[in-house]
């Protein structure tokens, strides 16, 4: 119990006294985990949005793939990203492995399928809604998929914080490509299990409770912005 | 427009739901389609405006399809509202045609005043009641001056004010050269509105006529049983 105590106590010391370190590391954090998400929603959005309005010969696999694919192990796609980025992989002469891009883009592989499949489960529900009425409309594909993003925003934001809940508190993959390189690719999480790896669990605790914190801030701030409760039921 | 089925077939699930039915429509004012529960009303409709596939036969308007549809609006039985406010449902429409936006904003004010729901340009149109949301639905696929109206019920489960309001605007809209095919249950309101009626049942037309001599002297039994308010299988 004591060890909790101590890492509230390290938390807001970390945080009163601005630290140096806890500040670099909470800016990294949130770019990778910020950027990721912004081009997984630029990928996942439209995609759940098409394959929720679009009929083809195997869509049913499609969304059973897509679906398996929201619980692809992060450990496994950190390997693989690493192979890829590795010096004797097929991306390796671009120099990408240990930086903060590689980070991203195990990230956005493993945020993608989770923000597609939230969207298209939302999409499908509202295109039932809005089907003839967009029909009769004679609108085109674009135009349709764009009322319903536009329509659908506040539950499309569900499924963005949801894939930003998965990133900022990812550590598996990021600990293969990153490499948790001090000012160069630690971020929160690989932070917290290097310390916890040291034995300094107060440090650990802070920094962990500074994760759950930022998390919240993030979610208020987007539901605030949103205005989720004040429109939700629009 | 004038529109012309020609032997159209529509069928579900190895069932045909209508026809095989020939049809000519031309630029009459106010066409009523009656007849029973599954007739196959609803179906026509979508078939005309092209939102049904029709299983076999054609559907050929007298002016190229593309444009047809550019010219249609659709109202349906339960109004679909977009989850947005009252003015964005009507400049919706507007904005599709890609009208400037002093010019939505002018058709905007003129329909929501016409529907007497001017204080409500903001409200969440989902919130409104079952009469506003028709009337907003009525108003957003008039909003385009479209060519050919079609309205699946408009009035069902409305209360004596709300219909009256309709109709009076469903009968500017004709004025103002608009064709209406309207299907209904309400055989007063098919007296009041129609020029012309067509009679369906069972997926047929059994009978299309002018409406005065419909009213006066349906030939067909089905028809005939229909006005007389006799349960019609």
């Amino acid at each position: 119990m004591s060890e909790i105590w101590a890492g509230i106590a390290e938390a807001f010391r970390l945080i009163w006294s601005l630290d140096e370190d806890l500040i670099d590391i909470t800016i990294r954090s949130l770019k990778v985990s910020l950027t990721a998400l912004f081009i997984a929603c630029t990928l996942a959005l439209p995609f759940g949005t098409w394959l929720a309005i679009r009929r083809f010969r195997y869509r049913r696999f499609a969304i059973a793939a897509l679906n398996a694919l929201m619980g692809l192990p992060p450990v496994v796609v950190g390997l693989i990203v690493y192979l890829l980025l590795s010096r004797s992989g097929p991306f390796g002469v671009m120099g990408l492995l240990f930086t903060p891009t590689a980070m991203i883009m195990a990230q956005v592989i493993i945020i993608t399928p989770l923000i597609a499949s939230i969207t298209h489960q939302a999409m499908r529900e509202l295109w039932s809604e809005y089907h003839d009425l967009l029909i009769s409309f004679n609108t085109t594909k674009q135009q349709r998929i764009s009322a319903l993003i536009w329509d659908g925003r506040r539950t499309l934001m569900t499924a963005a914080l949801a894939g930003f809940g998965r990133a900022i508190g990812e550590v598996g993959a990021i600990m293969i490509v990153g490499g948790n390189i001090d000012q160069v690719t630690r971020v929160l999480t690989t932070a917290i299990a290097l310390e916890t790896g040291k034995g300094d669990f107060a440090l650990a605790l802070g920094l962990g409770f500074i994760l759950i914190a930022l998390s919240l801030v993030v979610n208020l701030t987007i539901h605030t912005l949103s205005r989720t409760e004040r429109e939700g039921r629009w | 427009m004038s529109v012309c089925l020609q032997d159209v077939v529509v069928e579900r699930r190895g069932k045909t739901v209508l026809g095989p039915m020939t049809l000519e429509l031309s630029d009459a004012g106010f066409t009523m389609v009656l007849g029973p529960n599954g007739a196959g009303k609803t179906t026509l409709l979508k078939v005309l405006h092209g939102v049904e596939r029709v299983s076999s036969g054609s559907v050929s308007w007298s002016v190229p399809s593309q444009t047809a549809r550019e010219g249609q609006a659709y109202v349906f039985q339960s109004p679909i509202m977009l989850r947005r406010s009252v003015r964005a449902n009507l400049a919706y429409p507007l904005q599709l045609l890609g009208l400037d936006k002093a010019d939505i904003s002018e058709r905007v004010t003129k329909w929501a005043a016409r529907i007497g729901l001017s204080a409500a340009l903001d409200f969440p149109a989902p919130r409104l009641s079952g009469g506003e949301q028709q009337k907003l639905a009525l108003a957003r696929a008039l909003i385009r001056r479209p060519n050919t109206l079609f309205l699946d019920e408009p009035c069902a489960n409305l209360d004596g004010r709300s219909v009256r309001e309709i109709e009076e605007i469903l009968r500017e809209a004709v004025q103002a050269g608009t064709q209406i095919i309207m299907t209904t249950h309400d055989l007063g309101q098919a007296r009041r509105l129609a020029d012309r009626v067509i009679f369906v049942n069972k997926g047929q037309i059994e009978e299309q006529a002018p409406a005065t001599a419909f009213f006066n002297a349906a030939s067909s039994l089905g028809a005939s049983a229909f006005l007389n308010g006799d349960i019609v299988e």
